[in-house]
Protein backbone atom coordinates (compact mmCIF):
# COMPACT_ATOMS: atom_id res chain seq x y z
CA UNK A 1 0.00 0.00 0.00
CA UNK A 2 1.20 3.39 -0.58
CA UNK A 3 2.32 5.27 2.00
CA UNK A 4 2.29 8.59 0.26
CA UNK A 5 0.62 9.61 -2.75
CA UNK A 6 0.34 12.95 -5.11
CA UNK A 7 -2.50 12.93 -7.40
CA UNK A 8 -2.65 15.13 -10.12
CA UNK A 9 -1.08 17.66 -8.35
CA UNK A 10 0.14 20.75 -10.10
CA UNK A 11 1.64 24.10 -8.63
CA UNK A 12 1.55 27.56 -10.65
CA UNK A 13 3.40 30.84 -8.93
CA UNK A 14 1.92 34.28 -10.27
CA UNK A 15 -0.86 34.96 -12.04
CA UNK A 16 -2.12 35.92 -15.86
CA UNK A 17 1.36 36.40 -18.19
CA UNK A 18 3.85 36.01 -15.59
CA UNK A 19 2.18 32.74 -14.17
CA UNK A 20 4.98 29.97 -13.83
CA UNK A 21 3.96 26.16 -13.50
CA UNK A 22 6.41 24.73 -10.99
CA UNK A 23 4.27 21.31 -10.66
CA UNK A 24 1.88 19.78 -13.61
CA UNK A 25 -0.22 17.30 -13.13
CA UNK A 26 2.01 15.04 -10.65
CA UNK A 27 1.33 11.80 -9.71
CA UNK A 28 3.56 9.61 -7.64
CA UNK A 29 3.13 7.00 -5.32
CA UNK A 30 5.79 5.77 -2.10
CA UNK A 31 4.91 2.22 -1.27
CA UNK A 32 5.62 1.92 2.87
CA UNK A 33 9.46 1.07 3.68
CA UNK A 34 10.25 2.26 0.46
CA UNK A 35 13.12 4.68 -0.93
CA UNK A 36 12.03 6.91 -4.28
CA UNK A 37 14.56 9.04 -5.55
CA UNK A 38 13.28 12.23 -7.78
CA UNK A 39 15.83 12.78 -9.92
CA UNK A 40 15.94 16.47 -11.97
CA UNK A 41 17.70 19.46 -13.10
CA UNK A 42 17.54 22.40 -11.40
CA UNK A 43 14.06 24.56 -11.56
CA UNK A 44 12.64 21.33 -12.65
CA UNK A 45 9.86 21.34 -9.56
CA UNK A 46 11.56 18.43 -7.49
CA UNK A 47 11.74 20.66 -4.38
CA UNK A 48 8.27 22.34 -4.84
CA UNK A 49 7.27 18.11 -4.67
CA UNK A 50 9.05 17.91 -1.88
CA UNK A 51 7.49 20.89 -0.04
CA UNK A 52 4.21 20.04 -1.13
CA UNK A 53 4.14 16.41 0.00
CA UNK A 54 5.67 17.57 3.26
CA UNK A 55 2.29 19.96 3.71
CA UNK A 56 4.66 22.87 3.46
CA UNK A 57 3.20 24.12 0.49
CA UNK A 58 -0.36 23.85 -0.83
CA UNK A 59 -0.60 22.64 -4.05
CA UNK A 60 -2.37 24.95 -6.58
CA UNK A 61 -4.86 21.75 -7.93
CA UNK A 62 -4.44 17.94 -6.78
CA UNK A 63 -3.99 16.13 -3.19
CA UNK A 64 -2.08 14.62 -1.70
CA UNK A 65 -2.42 11.47 0.91
CA UNK A 66 -0.32 10.54 3.20
CA UNK A 67 -0.70 7.30 5.44
CA UNK A 68 -4.89 7.41 3.87
CA UNK A 69 -5.47 10.67 4.56
CA UNK A 70 -5.68 13.39 2.62
CA UNK A 71 -4.08 16.81 3.56
CA UNK A 72 -6.81 18.71 2.19
CA UNK A 73 -9.01 17.27 4.17
CA UNK A 74 -6.82 17.90 7.75
CA UNK A 75 -7.62 21.23 10.10
CA UNK A 76 -4.28 22.94 10.10
CA UNK A 77 -3.37 21.63 13.70
CA UNK A 78 -3.62 18.14 12.37
CA UNK A 79 -0.91 19.16 9.83
CA UNK A 80 0.94 20.97 12.33
CA UNK A 81 0.80 17.35 14.29
CA UNK A 82 1.51 15.86 11.40
CA UNK A 83 4.75 18.29 10.57
CA UNK A 84 6.02 17.85 14.26
CA UNK A 85 5.73 14.11 14.73
CA UNK A 86 5.13 12.20 11.11
CA UNK A 87 7.04 13.63 9.17
CA UNK A 88 11.06 14.17 8.88
CA UNK A 89 12.28 17.17 6.82
CA UNK A 90 15.92 16.87 5.63
CA UNK A 91 17.52 19.80 3.75
CA UNK A 92 20.86 20.45 2.62
CA UNK A 93 22.12 23.26 4.80
CA UNK A 94 20.30 21.02 8.02
CA UNK A 95 19.06 23.66 9.97
CA UNK A 96 20.79 22.96 13.16
CA UNK A 97 20.33 25.44 15.45
CA UNK A 98 23.58 26.99 16.70
CA UNK A 99 22.67 27.47 20.37
CA UNK A 100 21.51 24.03 21.03
CA UNK A 101 23.53 20.64 21.23
CA UNK A 102 23.25 17.90 19.12
CA UNK A 103 21.31 16.31 21.66
CA UNK A 104 19.27 19.22 22.20
CA UNK A 105 18.66 19.38 18.43
CA UNK A 106 17.88 16.22 17.56
CA UNK A 107 14.90 16.05 20.93
CA UNK A 108 13.48 20.08 20.00
CA UNK A 109 10.63 18.03 17.70
CA UNK A 110 10.21 15.51 20.57
CA UNK A 111 9.44 18.58 22.95
CA UNK A 112 7.20 20.64 20.05
CA UNK A 113 5.26 17.51 20.33
CA UNK A 114 4.67 17.39 23.79
CA UNK A 115 7.24 14.68 24.78
CA UNK A 116 8.85 15.10 28.45
CA UNK A 117 12.69 16.50 28.16
CA UNK A 118 13.88 13.62 29.45
CA UNK A 119 12.55 11.62 27.71
CA UNK A 120 13.28 13.59 24.20
CA UNK A 121 16.67 13.18 25.33
CA UNK A 122 17.01 10.15 25.78
CA UNK A 123 15.27 9.03 22.33
CA UNK A 124 17.60 11.67 21.32
CA UNK A 125 20.87 9.86 22.42
CA UNK A 126 19.50 6.67 20.72
CA UNK A 127 19.49 7.62 17.38
CA UNK A 128 22.67 9.92 17.89
CA UNK A 129 24.08 7.00 18.90
CA UNK A 130 22.65 4.26 16.27
CA UNK A 131 24.11 6.97 13.46
CA UNK A 132 27.95 6.50 15.39
CA UNK A 133 27.26 9.92 17.55
CA UNK A 134 27.15 8.10 21.02
CA UNK A 135 30.17 10.45 22.61
CA UNK A 136 29.36 13.84 20.22
CA UNK A 137 25.91 14.51 21.43
CA UNK A 138 26.65 17.25 23.82
CA UNK A 139 28.71 19.10 21.14
CA UNK A 140 27.31 22.27 19.60
CA UNK A 141 27.07 22.42 15.56
CA UNK A 142 30.13 24.41 15.11
CA UNK A 143 32.10 21.75 16.70
CA UNK A 144 31.45 19.11 14.78
CA UNK A 145 32.81 18.31 11.54
CA UNK A 146 30.35 18.44 8.02
CA UNK A 147 29.93 14.66 8.06
CA UNK A 148 28.61 15.11 11.84
CA UNK A 149 26.38 17.59 11.10
CA UNK A 150 24.86 15.51 8.74
CA UNK A 151 24.46 12.73 10.82
CA UNK A 152 22.67 14.88 13.47
CA UNK A 153 20.08 16.73 11.23
CA UNK A 154 19.53 12.81 9.98
CA UNK A 155 18.99 11.94 13.73
CA UNK A 156 16.60 14.83 13.85
CA UNK A 157 14.10 13.39 11.30
CA UNK A 158 13.78 10.26 11.54
CA UNK A 159 13.92 10.26 15.65
CA UNK A 160 10.78 9.61 17.72
CA UNK A 161 8.03 7.91 15.33
CA UNK A 162 8.43 9.85 12.06
CA UNK A 163 7.62 7.44 9.33
CA UNK A 164 8.18 9.63 6.76
CA UNK A 165 11.52 10.62 5.49
CA UNK A 166 11.62 13.92 3.26
CA UNK A 167 15.31 15.25 1.63
CA UNK A 168 16.64 17.87 -0.56
CA UNK A 169 20.01 17.06 -1.77
CA UNK A 170 21.31 15.36 1.12
CA UNK A 171 24.66 15.10 0.41
CA UNK A 172 24.86 18.48 0.31
CA UNK A 173 28.60 19.47 -0.38
CA UNK A 174 30.07 16.44 1.03
CA UNK A 175 32.46 14.21 -0.68
CA UNK A 176 31.07 11.64 -2.40
CA UNK A 177 32.56 9.27 0.65
CA UNK A 178 30.08 10.98 3.28
CA UNK A 179 27.27 11.14 0.47
CA UNK A 180 27.37 7.57 0.50
CA UNK A 181 26.82 7.40 4.11
CA UNK A 182 24.01 9.84 4.16
CA UNK A 183 22.08 7.18 1.72
CA UNK A 184 23.15 4.55 3.33
CA UNK A 185 21.54 5.74 6.79
CA UNK A 186 18.51 6.60 4.53
CA UNK A 187 17.97 3.42 3.42
CA UNK A 188 18.62 1.51 6.86
CA UNK A 189 15.53 4.19 8.05
CA UNK A 190 13.24 2.40 5.81
CA UNK A 191 14.31 -0.99 5.72
CA UNK A 192 13.12 -0.64 9.50
CA UNK A 193 9.66 0.84 7.50
CA UNK A 194 10.16 4.62 6.87
CA UNK A 195 9.08 6.05 3.89
CA UNK A 196 11.45 8.08 2.47
CA UNK A 197 11.39 10.19 -0.76
CA UNK A 198 14.83 12.34 -1.59
CA UNK A 199 15.08 14.40 -4.34
CA UNK A 200 18.63 15.67 -6.13
CA UNK A 201 20.06 15.56 -8.95
CA UNK A 202 22.81 13.30 -8.66
CA UNK A 203 22.69 10.05 -10.38
CA UNK A 204 25.12 8.27 -7.58
CA UNK A 205 22.58 9.61 -4.79
CA UNK A 206 19.95 8.46 -6.85
CA UNK A 207 21.00 5.34 -7.57
CA UNK A 208 20.80 4.21 -3.88
CA UNK A 209 16.77 4.11 -4.28
CA UNK A 210 14.58 1.73 -5.06
CA UNK A 211 13.00 3.37 -7.45
CA UNK A 212 14.15 6.71 -9.43
CA UNK A 213 11.21 9.09 -10.64
CA UNK A 214 12.77 11.34 -13.34
CA UNK A 215 10.98 14.98 -13.73
CA UNK A 216 11.46 18.10 -16.12
CA UNK A 217 9.84 21.02 -16.25
CA UNK A 218 7.25 20.08 -13.47
CA UNK A 219 6.56 16.63 -14.85
CA UNK A 220 7.29 13.47 -14.01
CA UNK A 221 8.78 12.04 -17.14
CA UNK A 222 9.83 8.89 -16.34
CA UNK A 223 10.86 6.22 -14.32
CA UNK A 224 13.56 2.91 -13.79
CA UNK A 225 11.99 -0.58 -13.33
CA UNK A 226 13.25 -2.45 -10.23
CA UNK A 227 15.99 -4.58 -11.32
CA UNK A 228 15.27 -8.17 -10.41
CA UNK A 229 18.53 -8.89 -8.59
CA UNK A 230 21.74 -7.32 -8.30
CA UNK A 231 23.38 -10.26 -9.01
CA UNK A 232 21.81 -9.76 -13.20
CA UNK A 233 24.10 -7.21 -13.56
CA UNK A 234 27.02 -9.80 -13.28
CA UNK A 235 25.31 -12.40 -15.19
CA UNK A 236 24.18 -10.62 -18.51
CA UNK A 237 26.97 -8.58 -18.78
CA UNK A 238 29.88 -10.01 -20.56
CA UNK A 239 32.80 -8.71 -19.19
CA UNK A 240 32.02 -8.44 -15.51
CA UNK A 241 31.38 -11.80 -13.75
CA UNK A 242 31.04 -13.56 -10.47
CA UNK B 1 43.57 -4.77 -17.98
CA UNK B 2 47.51 -5.98 -17.48
CA UNK B 3 47.63 -9.68 -16.60
CA UNK B 4 50.97 -9.24 -16.45
CA UNK B 5 51.87 -5.90 -14.36
CA UNK B 6 49.40 -7.40 -11.51
CA UNK B 7 51.45 -10.19 -11.53
CA UNK B 8 54.96 -8.32 -10.90
CA UNK B 9 52.31 -6.70 -8.15
CA UNK B 10 51.53 -9.70 -6.14
CA UNK B 11 55.31 -10.97 -6.07
CA UNK B 12 56.93 -7.92 -4.88
CA UNK B 13 56.24 -8.72 -1.63
CA UNK B 14 57.44 -12.17 -1.69
CA UNK B 15 57.76 -15.33 -3.48
CA UNK B 16 54.63 -16.84 -4.17
CA UNK B 17 53.45 -20.18 -5.63
CA UNK B 18 51.60 -20.53 -9.02
CA UNK B 19 48.16 -21.58 -7.39
CA UNK B 20 48.85 -18.51 -4.93
CA UNK B 21 48.95 -16.23 -7.83
CA UNK B 22 45.87 -17.26 -9.94
CA UNK B 23 44.12 -16.97 -6.09
CA UNK B 24 45.05 -13.63 -5.45
CA UNK B 25 44.80 -12.39 -8.96
CA UNK B 26 40.83 -13.13 -8.52
CA UNK B 27 40.73 -12.02 -5.16
CA UNK B 28 42.24 -8.61 -6.31
CA UNK B 29 40.02 -7.69 -8.74
CA UNK B 30 37.24 -8.23 -6.91
CA UNK B 31 36.16 -10.98 -8.77
CA UNK B 32 34.76 -8.92 -11.53
CA UNK B 33 37.43 -9.81 -14.42
CA UNK B 34 37.43 -12.50 -15.99
CA UNK B 35 40.57 -14.30 -16.31
CA UNK B 36 41.86 -18.51 -17.20
CA UNK B 37 44.14 -20.55 -15.48
CA UNK B 38 46.36 -21.03 -18.76
CA UNK B 39 46.59 -16.94 -18.95
CA UNK B 40 47.89 -16.99 -15.29
CA UNK B 41 50.62 -19.44 -16.20
CA UNK B 42 51.20 -18.48 -19.84
CA UNK B 43 51.88 -15.30 -18.78
CA UNK B 44 54.22 -15.85 -16.06
CA UNK B 45 56.01 -18.40 -18.36
CA UNK B 46 56.63 -14.74 -20.80
CA UNK B 47 58.05 -13.00 -17.62
CA UNK B 48 60.46 -15.55 -17.06
CA UNK B 49 61.73 -15.62 -20.39
CA UNK B 50 62.29 -11.62 -20.15
CA UNK B 51 63.79 -11.68 -17.25
CA UNK B 52 60.87 -10.18 -15.09
CA UNK B 53 60.88 -12.96 -12.56
CA UNK B 54 62.71 -16.12 -11.54
CA UNK B 55 61.26 -19.59 -10.26
CA UNK B 56 62.90 -22.41 -8.79
CA UNK B 57 64.72 -24.99 -10.51
CA UNK B 58 62.68 -28.18 -9.48
CA UNK B 59 60.12 -27.91 -12.04
CA UNK B 60 60.69 -27.49 -15.89
CA UNK B 61 56.48 -26.00 -16.46
CA UNK B 62 55.49 -23.23 -14.69
CA UNK B 63 52.39 -24.61 -12.60
CA UNK B 64 50.72 -24.64 -9.17
CA UNK B 65 53.45 -26.21 -7.12
CA UNK B 66 56.15 -23.98 -8.84
CA UNK B 67 57.75 -21.03 -6.67
CA UNK B 68 57.88 -17.55 -9.12
CA UNK B 69 59.92 -14.32 -7.37
CA UNK B 70 60.25 -10.96 -8.45
CA UNK B 71 64.19 -9.84 -10.11
CA UNK B 72 65.46 -6.13 -9.94
CA UNK B 73 64.31 -5.85 -13.73
CA UNK B 74 60.91 -7.03 -12.64
CA UNK B 75 60.75 -4.22 -10.34
CA UNK B 76 61.59 -1.45 -12.46
CA UNK B 77 59.42 -2.80 -14.85
CA UNK B 78 57.03 -2.73 -12.18
CA UNK B 79 57.42 1.00 -10.82
CA UNK B 80 57.46 2.30 -14.87
CA UNK B 81 53.67 0.71 -15.18
CA UNK B 82 52.37 1.87 -11.88
CA UNK B 83 53.71 5.70 -12.37
CA UNK B 84 53.02 5.79 -16.51
CA UNK B 85 49.63 7.31 -16.71
CA UNK B 86 47.10 5.26 -19.36
CA UNK B 87 46.99 7.35 -22.78
CA UNK B 88 43.80 9.11 -22.02
CA UNK B 89 44.72 11.90 -24.78
CA UNK B 90 42.37 10.86 -27.61
CA UNK B 91 38.73 10.66 -27.22
CA UNK B 92 37.19 7.42 -27.84
CA UNK B 93 34.69 6.61 -30.34
CA UNK B 94 31.50 7.11 -28.27
CA UNK B 95 28.87 5.27 -29.25
CA UNK B 96 26.37 7.33 -26.80
CA UNK B 97 27.71 10.31 -27.78
CA UNK B 98 26.90 9.63 -31.75
CA UNK B 99 23.56 8.52 -31.13
CA UNK B 100 22.29 11.67 -29.71
CA UNK B 101 24.23 13.85 -32.40
CA UNK B 102 22.33 12.26 -34.85
CA UNK B 103 19.16 12.11 -33.27
CA UNK B 104 19.42 15.80 -33.82
CA UNK B 105 19.47 15.02 -37.58
CA UNK B 106 16.55 12.85 -37.31
CA UNK B 107 13.15 14.61 -37.96
CA UNK B 108 10.33 14.03 -35.81
CA UNK B 109 12.45 12.59 -33.02
CA UNK B 110 12.75 14.26 -29.93
CA UNK B 111 16.39 14.43 -28.98
CA UNK B 112 15.73 14.99 -24.97
CA UNK B 113 13.52 11.50 -25.24
CA UNK B 114 16.30 9.91 -26.90
CA UNK B 115 18.73 11.68 -24.11
CA UNK B 116 16.21 10.26 -21.31
CA UNK B 117 16.07 6.73 -22.49
CA UNK B 118 19.91 6.44 -22.17
CA UNK B 119 19.87 8.06 -18.89
CA UNK B 120 16.94 5.41 -17.67
CA UNK B 121 19.09 2.70 -18.69
CA UNK B 122 22.77 4.07 -17.57
CA UNK B 123 20.65 5.11 -13.51
CA UNK B 124 19.13 1.44 -13.68
CA UNK B 125 22.74 0.23 -14.22
CA UNK B 126 23.99 2.37 -11.61
CA UNK B 127 21.71 1.22 -9.25
CA UNK B 128 22.44 -2.35 -9.50
CA UNK B 129 25.88 -1.55 -8.96
CA UNK B 130 25.06 0.86 -5.75
CA UNK B 131 22.95 -2.80 -4.61
CA UNK B 132 26.17 -4.85 -4.93
CA UNK B 133 28.26 -2.10 -2.86
CA UNK B 134 25.53 -1.81 -0.34
CA UNK B 135 25.64 -5.37 -0.23
CA UNK B 136 29.28 -6.71 -0.47
CA UNK B 137 31.31 -3.34 0.60
CA UNK B 138 32.00 -3.54 3.97
CA UNK B 139 33.37 -6.26 3.92
CA UNK B 140 35.01 -6.44 0.33
CA UNK B 141 37.86 -3.01 0.03
CA UNK B 142 38.33 -4.24 -3.47
CA UNK B 143 35.04 -4.57 -4.65
CA UNK B 144 33.77 -1.41 -3.01
CA UNK B 145 36.71 -0.07 -5.36
CA UNK B 146 35.88 -1.61 -8.01
CA UNK B 147 32.26 -0.44 -7.86
CA UNK B 148 33.37 3.10 -7.34
CA UNK B 149 35.26 3.09 -10.42
CA UNK B 150 32.32 1.76 -12.57
CA UNK B 151 29.75 4.04 -10.58
CA UNK B 152 31.64 7.10 -11.55
CA UNK B 153 32.10 6.13 -15.28
CA UNK B 154 28.39 5.82 -15.82
CA UNK B 155 27.94 9.13 -13.68
CA UNK B 156 30.02 10.64 -15.75
CA UNK B 157 27.47 9.93 -18.78
CA UNK B 158 24.57 10.39 -17.06
CA UNK B 159 25.88 14.43 -16.48
CA UNK B 160 26.73 14.98 -19.87
CA UNK B 161 23.19 13.32 -20.95
CA UNK B 162 22.06 16.35 -18.29
CA UNK B 163 24.49 18.77 -20.07
CA UNK B 164 23.79 17.79 -23.34
CA UNK B 165 19.89 17.93 -22.24
CA UNK B 166 20.52 21.80 -20.67
CA UNK B 167 22.68 23.24 -23.61
CA UNK B 168 19.76 21.82 -26.13
CA UNK B 169 17.01 23.40 -24.54
CA UNK B 170 18.76 26.62 -24.28
CA UNK B 171 19.84 26.78 -27.64
CA UNK B 172 16.11 26.01 -29.25
CA UNK B 173 14.89 29.38 -26.86
CA UNK B 174 18.24 31.08 -28.29
CA UNK B 175 18.06 32.77 -32.44
CA UNK B 176 19.77 30.17 -34.80
CA UNK B 177 23.72 30.98 -35.58
CA UNK B 178 23.83 31.24 -39.26
CA UNK B 179 28.04 31.29 -38.81
CA UNK B 180 28.77 27.40 -39.94
CA UNK B 181 30.69 26.03 -37.54
CA UNK B 182 34.65 26.01 -37.72
CA UNK B 183 36.03 22.80 -37.90
CA UNK B 184 37.86 21.54 -35.05
CA UNK B 185 40.45 19.67 -36.30
CA UNK B 186 42.93 20.09 -32.92
CA UNK B 187 44.67 17.70 -31.48
CA UNK B 188 45.51 17.28 -27.58
CA UNK B 189 48.75 17.03 -27.18
CA UNK B 190 49.75 14.43 -24.74
CA UNK B 191 51.95 15.96 -21.27
CA UNK B 192 53.66 13.90 -18.98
Amino acid sequence: MSYLELRGVSKSYGTGAAEVHALADVNLAVEKGSLVAVMGPSGSGKSTLLTIAGSLEEPTSGEVVIDGDPLSSMSRSDKARLRRRTIGYFFQDFNLLAGLTATENVALPLELDGVSGRSASRMAAAVLADLGMADRGGHYPDELSGGERQRAAIARAIVGERSLLLADEPSGALDSINGESVMRMILNACRRGVTAVVVTHDAQLASWADRVVFIRDGRIVDQTVPPPSPEALLADAPAPRR
Amino acid sequence: MSVRHALLAFLSARPKYGLQLREEFEESTGEVWPLNVGQVYTTLQRLERDGMIESDESEDEPGPQKVFKITEAGRVELDQWLNTPPDMAQPPRDELVIKVLSALRVPGVSVHDVIQVHRRYLVELMQQWTRLKEDEADFDLTFALVGDAELFRLDSVVRWLDAADSRLKRAALEPPDTKPAPLIRRRLVTRR
